[in-house]
């Protein structure tokens, strides 16, 4: 199985290495007042590629948990969104230092800052959830639904919401197309970095879940033996 | 043998940011970086970004290798 392997965590260590060099030095598009902070392309933006992709694989293990009763899953469930909030507070926090530069105030309430954040709290609302239910069948099934709810909240508050609406972020009202996929839309010096520094964002996100899990596997099958 | 291990990481770390700053420097002399990113010194930038990235990727490596030592226990 993927969990214990070593391969990905290699390519994970390349790509960023590869992100970190590369994405400072190769030479990018002067586009509006955003002068050398385009940058930021290769570090704030894999933070949401990474909580879009743990929080979809903690939405799967919720519904193996659903399916299976199998309580494995259910500590998979919980250590991808727990990752997954990290990120997503990662991605809040520099685009917050990321504006204030570029659009002149940490929070100008623009539709996908706001979207972003209330998607923040509800994934917040599943830790609360689950820590306040003491049965752990219970708590296995009633937090499982709910994150199956919180995803369903998420996807429209980050990726469609904003987009309906005039927004300071690429890809407002009247933008055809998606900004982030779209590969005419970035220059190609900069196409280069982007996808490996997703790609190597994303195995880091896998890699500190995956510990995560394991940890927890190990504490539950300690209790289970005494 | 861990203490080994962790020594020979902080080592090559050490090493590593000695050998970025002496490029640095070689290649502000011989002019081949151009702009901003010599005159701006933005390989200081790297290095330091990568000793920090090294860093924590050779703590997470070590909590992983520690996690697969308990399991191998609890077997």
């Amino acid at each position: 199985m993927l969990l214990r392997q070593t391969w990905w965590k290699i390519i994970c260590i390349v790509l960023l290495t590869y992100t970190m060099i590369a994405g400072f030095l190769v030479s990018v598009p002067t586009i509006g007042n955003l002068n050398e902070t385009i940058r930021n392309l290769y570090f704030h933006v894999p933070m949401w590629f990474t909580q879009i992709v743990l929080i979809s694989f903690s939405l799967l293990y919720s519904l193996l948990y659903l399916r299976k009763n199998n309580a494995d899953h259910d500590i998979y469930a919980v250590e991808f969104a727990k990752a997954g909030i990290i990120f997503g507070a990662m991605g809040l926090i520099t685009g917050a230092i990321w504006a204030k530069y570029t659009w002149g105030a940490p929070w100008s309430n623009d539709p996908k800052q706001i979207g972003a954040a209330i998607a923040q709290l509800i994934y917040l609302a599943y830790f609360v959830l689950r820590n306040s239910i003491t049965d752990i069948d219970k708590r296995g099934r009633i937090s499982a639904v709910y994150n199956i709810f919180a995803y369903c909240i998420y996807i429209p508050m980050i990726m469609i919401l904003p987009r309906l609406v005039d927004s300071l972020h690429p890809g407002g009202k009247g933008v055809k197309g998606n900004p982030g996929l779209n590969g005419a839309d970035l220059d190609p010096a900069m196409r280069v970095v982007f996808w490996p520094a997703v790609i190597g964002w994303i195995l880091l996100g896998l890699w500190i879940s995956t510990v995560y899990i394991r940890i927890k596997l190990v504490e539950e099958k300690k209790l289970s033996v005494a | 043998m861990k203490a080994l291990r962790y020594s020979l990481i902080l080592i090559s770390a050490l090493f590593y940011s000695t050998f970025c700053l002496a490029q640095n420097s070689t290649e502000v002399a011989t002019e081949q970086a151009t702009g901003m990113r010599a005159d701006g010194k933005i390989y200081v930038v790297i290095a330091i970004v990568l000793t920090i990235l090294f860093i924590l990727i050779a703590y997470l490596a070590i909590v992983d290798r520690k996690i697969s030592r308990l399991e191998k226990e609890n077997k």
